[in-house]
């Protein structure tokens, strides 16, 4: 099976579950990574250590959590999101946003606060200074999309159970991996470890090679 | 703290080895088994009995039929217990095995929605369900895994001549708890064996619609690795595990395993029969 165009549908679709899931984390995790880091509100800390717990959320907790949430006897049953991509996306989205958040709000907390006085000090706006503080940490902020991409696409625990490895559509690359292992095919299983491997290569390659470049400037 | 333990063990079986002769040589030993046998619990009875009686330690690893015997296969087991008769010849045949010995059976069921759209409870073959199911294009969701409930499923697709494939048959690639239960959310059919739907049955919203056919039979065997093949094999063990399988005693726990929980057995013990007995 492997190269062809099941394999192919696999791949793609694991790709846009995880980057739709990064993507809708990024939308989350910078506008409140940077409201943790640089508001002054009461409980802000507190706050702080449950994100920072968040960003080692196991998995097959949020799978089991966003199962209950969307099986038919669930709160959101109505929805009829379970064992659709849907499903495996929202649960993505419970394990990256913690990630891209904590990372977010410890980027920003490095930068120096001079530098926020300064812009203050030029008589920059509120959104301005935010523009200003997420250029100059652009570096760590493209980390920390690498980090909750990196979570997402090489985690099966929650794909297998709000997502149900159904073939044609929910399987991806880490449940069909758990898949042919159990079914004693070891070398497909090696091959789309080794696929897997390369697309999360690739794209740390594209995205260091942004980061990178940003640098230089 | 465990490895000191595990290792203090170690040297005290050595110590007693020399003078105790119930004791083996090699005490390890590899069982492949599928996610069935496991999940029933039948295991968590039989295992801890033989390594009091044998003085071996098992490690049971639970997977696909089709992953058990690729291990055995591969030499990456000792002994295994295993459900898909076909496949298990195939590997006898091609020299991979030593000693098969039948050891019991139970059944596959199909189980679906209350109201049985696609009108199967009234038919008594298994073939002629799946024949309506395929033709009123209705929900199934089928293991696609490869394990021995995959193997059936196929083989009573295969013997109607129908190769399914339409919008509401699905495939989980999941073992049979998970597969029962997106059964259930979707409300569709599928195939089970019976020891795990019981097992299940109260979280599920499915019934037995059809059970009884021949066909259904699920026939679990013991079979040995043959040591020719790869020389760190335990076949010492592997014929002693296979031999308990068959003594009267544990026949005898099989036949009684599950009537307290769930008001009848899981497995029939078949060690005094043939497999021409069993229509296979």
């Amino acid at each position: 099976m492997f190269f062809d165009a099941e394999v192919l549908q696999i791949t793609l679709l694991s790709l846009q579950i995880s980057a739709l899931a990064t993507g809708i984390s990024l939308l989350i995790g910078l506008p409140l990574g940077t409201l943790l880091a640089l508001g002054k509100f009461w409980g802000r800390s507190f706050l702080l250590s449950i994100v920072n717990t968040g960003m080692g959320l196991p998995p097959v907790v949020v799978g089991l959590f966003v199962a209950m949430t969307l099986w038919r006897s669930g709160p959101l049953g109505e929805l009829q999101l379970i064992y659709t991509p849907a499903a495996i996306i929202i649960a993505q989205t419970v394990i990256s946003a913690p990630v891209v958040t904590g990372l977010t709000a410890a980027a920003l907390q490095t930068l120096d606060p001079r530098f926020r006085l300064q812009l203050y000090g030029l008589g920059a706006s509120r959104l301005q200074m935010i523009w200003a503080l997420w250029r100059e940490s652009r570096l760590p902020l493209l980390a920390a999309l690498m980090a909750g991409f990196g979570s997402v696409i090489s985690e099966v625990g929650a794909s297998m159970m709000v997502g149900g490895n159904i073939r044609h559509q929910t399987r991806v690359l880490t449940t069909a991996i758990v898949l042919e292992t159990g079914k004693g095919n070891f070398d497909i299983a090696i091959a789309l470890g080794v696929l897997l491997l390369t697309i999360t290569f690739l794209v740390n390659w594209a995205l260091t090679w942004i980061q990178q470049r940003a640098a230089r400037r | 703290m465990n490895k000191k333990l595990i290792f203090a063990f170690l040297i005290l079986n050595f110590a007693f080895s020399a003078c105790s002769n119930t004791t083996p040589d090699n005490p390890k030993l590899i069982l492949a088994t599928t996610t069935s046998t496991q999940d029933s619990g039948l295991l968590d009875l039989l295992v801890p009995i033989f390594e009091e009686a044998h003085g071996y330690t098992v490690q049971t690893i639970a997977v696909g039929t089709g992953a058990a015997l690729k291990m055995a296969e591969e030499g990456n087991a000792d002994v295994l217990l295993v459900h898909a008769p076909a496949a298990e010849i195939a590997l006898m045949d091609a020299g991979f095995g030593r000693d098969r010995f039948l050891i019991m059976h139970n059944d596959f069921v199909i189980v679906g929605p209350a109201d049985d759209p696609a009108v199967i409870r009234s038919t008594t073959l298994a073939g002629e369900a799946l024949n309506n199911i395929a033709s009123s294009q209705t929900g199934f969701v089928s293991r696609g895994d490869d394990s021995g409930t995959h193997k059936k499923e196929k083989s009573i697709w295969a013997s109607v001549g129908i190769t399914p494939a339409w919008e509401g048959y699905i495939e989980s690639g999941q073992g049979m708890g998970a597969t029962l239960i997106i059964a259930s959310e979707k409300q569709a059919y599928t195939l089970t064996d019976r020891a795990t739907y019981l097992a299940n049955q109260e979280n599920l919203d499915l019934e037995i619609l059809v059970e009884g056919d021949e066909v259904l039979l699920n026939v679990y065997h013991v079979m040995t690795v043959d040591p020719d093949n790869w020389e760190n094999t335990n076949y010492e063990g592997a014929l002693a595990f296979a031999n308990f399988m068959v003594s009267d005693e544990v026949q005898a726990l099989i036949k009684d395993f599950g009537v307290d929980k769930f008001g009848q057995p899981l497995f029939f013990p078949d060690a005094d029969k043939t497999d021409a007995d069993l229509g296979i």
